[in-house]
């Protein structure tokens, strides 16, 4: 197989995996809402890969232009990324009154408070 | 004219509601839209209902255009019932939400709450309504949003860092269904669910649709919380304002197990795949462990929200185990479950919102000789609590019923004996209320509480009112449930 290959489906599965790791392993509530911004991008990539058709233009209906890429994913994830902003935007919102709440985004200091009541 | 379009209006209604609610933002100007609007969305979730019933499969194409092109909206008998289901708690939880939500959210802030709660039941009305799986996804993300917003309104503190955490676990969930959904549009180029259960037979050895169906059995499974991806649910219930817990607890996890339902069944039904892959066996095993741990935590709570948000895992248990058993009984029992669980959850949530208009607390240590200082609002958590465990004259009996004869019409002993014992736990955890409502002498302070307002009670008494009338007259809901099953059965997008 020639170089690009598989290559963005291996970008796909390292950034998945670098977002989950960042949501599971740190205690940082705002690094926490990055990884998952890292983990649902990698699953745009996803999408528009398969979207792609070798040799394709843009969808755009023009003369001499016979082969062109889906554009369905696209508008697919235009949606999602349409999601993905306005959950960051909460997420980053929960934590602005976390923060006024707990004077903490640190996730163990949060949860030794809530111990102690 | 109107008729050939209810299909849409049940979605469009709340959603062009919603933004209205900030528009007239006195809050009780606001308190009376969003009730005018959950009475018509119920009434159109029941004309559909019977119109679904009358002439069968109702096909609405958004913009009319064809499917599998443009996004079709597709109404079965299933799909009609679990409408019905999450309407009907809406028209009751609407007018519940008038006296506690005055008392748990302050006035300025009164107008969001039902902007929010309207945008909710947009999507999980959505979920239910689409034949487009990709579609599904984006209502699942408005309910979710709106539902990380109730949850925040709570009074606590830790209402923010429960909703965080569900936020950030319901993302994951809702985009593990992404990867799904992209998995399989890879390999049918279609997102039309009745489309797909067409192409996705012919595609049974391949290992990117096994992926798919992996995928979104985690997605779900987070959504629904199915053990051991329940972590969630507790806190979130525990610290939500009253009337969300009820409106969440009894219709959300509800619409997350009817999507799972559309995906094992109607697009994988008809496959080999539930073969080679042995999801069934997986969920039998999740759902037999969710009964037993979800019960047994309940009984060592000593908040009383906590005690029934662990008690919603096991009960979740039981409808994912009916989805499990691969024949009618089992199916038609998980379906009629979802109905029976949303109204006595509901019901037993209203109590607690009520204890906690009047007591502002609802730890079992507070809740101590309230028997004596409102009676009806505890013979409510009596009834509904019977309900819980499952005894004759209430609908939890139907359903438990049903899941044991679908576990003995298998030839499963064991469980059947596991739906018994967990039947048996629950006796412990809603004994432990009811002891210490009844028999425990009252606190100093408690007695001064008088009877919950009848702005509450009567919410209570109409969802306590449907548990009664359908575990007496159990046909009218077994009938839908049973056609429901037989439909998904038959598979292929019925």
């Amino acid at each position: 197989m020639p170089f690009p290959g598989l290559f963005n489906y291996w970008i796909v599965v390292i950034l998945m995996m670098i977002g989950l790791y960042i949501v599971i392993a740190h205690g940082n509530l705002v690094k926490k809402i990055i990884g998952i911004n890292v983990f649902q991008v990698s699953v745009f990539l996803l999408y528009i890969t398969i979207g792609k058709v070798a040799g394709g233009s843009a969808p755009i209906l023009d003369q001499g232009i016979e082969v062109y890429s889906n554009p369905l994913p696209h508008v697919l994830i235009l949606t999602a990324i349409v999601v993905s902003v306005a959950t960051t935007a909460l997420g980053l919102a929960l934590v602005v009154r976390i923060r006024n709440a707990f004077q903490t985004i640190e996730e163990d200091e949060i949860d030794q408070q809530e111990k102690t009541g | 004219m109107i008729i050939k379009h209810l299909a849409i209006i049940q979605v469009i209604l709340p959603l062009m509601a919603a933004p209205v609610c900030i528009v007239i933002r006195h809050h009780v100007g606001v308190k009376i839209w969003a009730v005018l609007i959950s009475w018509l969305s119920f009434l159109i979730s029941i004309a559909l209902l019977v119109q679904v019933s009358d002439q069968g499969l109702i096909v609405y194409q958004l913009g009319g255009w064809a499917a599998p092109w443009g996004i079709e909206y597709r109404i079965d008998i299933l799909s009609a019932f679990v409408l019905l289901i999450v309407s009907g708690i809406g028209a009751v939880v609407m007018p519940y939400s008038w006296t506690s939500v005055e008392k748990e959210i302050v006035h300025e802030r009164a107008y969001l709450f039902y902007c929010m709660i309207l945008l909710c039941m947009t999507g999980l009305l959505g979920i239910v309504i689409t034949g487009d799986a990709f579609n599904l996804f984006v209502f699942m993300e408005i309910s979710s949003l709106a539902s990380y917003v109730l949850i925040s309104f709570g009074q606590d503190r830790q209402a923010l860092v429960a909703a965080y955490r569900y936020l950030i676990i319901g993302t994951i969930g809702a985009t593990f269904y992404m990867i799904g959904v992209g998995f399989l549009y890879a390999s049918t180029g279609t997102l039309n669910i009745f489309d797909l259960s067409q192409l996705v037979p012919a595609l049974s050895a391949s290992r990117t649709v096994k992926a798919a169906l992996a995928f979104f059995t985690v997605g779900l499974g987070i959504k629904l919380a199915l053990f051991p991806m329940h972590m969630w649910l507790p806190n979130a219930y525990t610290f939500a304002p009253s009337a969300v817990s009820v409106f969440l607890a009894a219709t959300a996890t509800k619409v997350a197990v009817y999507a799972l339902f559309r995906i094992v069944f109607t697009i994988f039904g008809g496959t080999e795949i539930l073969e080679i892959l042995p999801i069934r066996g997986l969920l039998i095993g999740m759902a037999a462990m969710a009964m037993i741990y979800g019960s047994i935590q309940a009984i060592y709570q000593i908040n009383v929200k906590r005690i029934l948000a662990y008690s919603s895992i096991a009960q979740i248990g039981y409808m994912v185990l009916g989805l499990s058993f691969d024949n009618a009984t089992g199916i038609a029992a998980g379906i009629i479950h979802l109905f029976n669980h949303a109204l006595m959850k509901g019901s037993l949530f209203m109590v607690l919102g009520a204890v906690m208009y009047r007591v502002d607390s609802v730890q079992l240590n507070d809740m101590a000789g309230l028997g004596k200082y409102m009676p009806l609002t505890m013979a409510a958590f009596f009834i509904a609590g019977l309900s819980l465990i499952g005894m004759p004259l209430t609908v939890g009996f139907v359903s438990k019923w049903y899941l044991i004869q679908a576990a003995l019409e298998k030839g499963w002993w064991p469980i059947a004996m596991l739906i018994v014992i967990s039947s048996l736990l629950a006796v412990v955890y809603i004994w432990r209320v009811i002891e210490v409502v009844y028999f425990m002498p009252a606190n100093p302070e408690a007695r001064e509480v008088r009877e919950a307002p009848i702005s509450l009670l009567l919410p209570t008494w109409i969802l306590l009112g449907a548990v009664i009338y359908f575990g007496i007259d159990a046909t009218t809901g077994l009938n839908i449930a049973i056609a429901a099953a037989d439909a998904l059965l038959a598979g292929g997008g019925s």
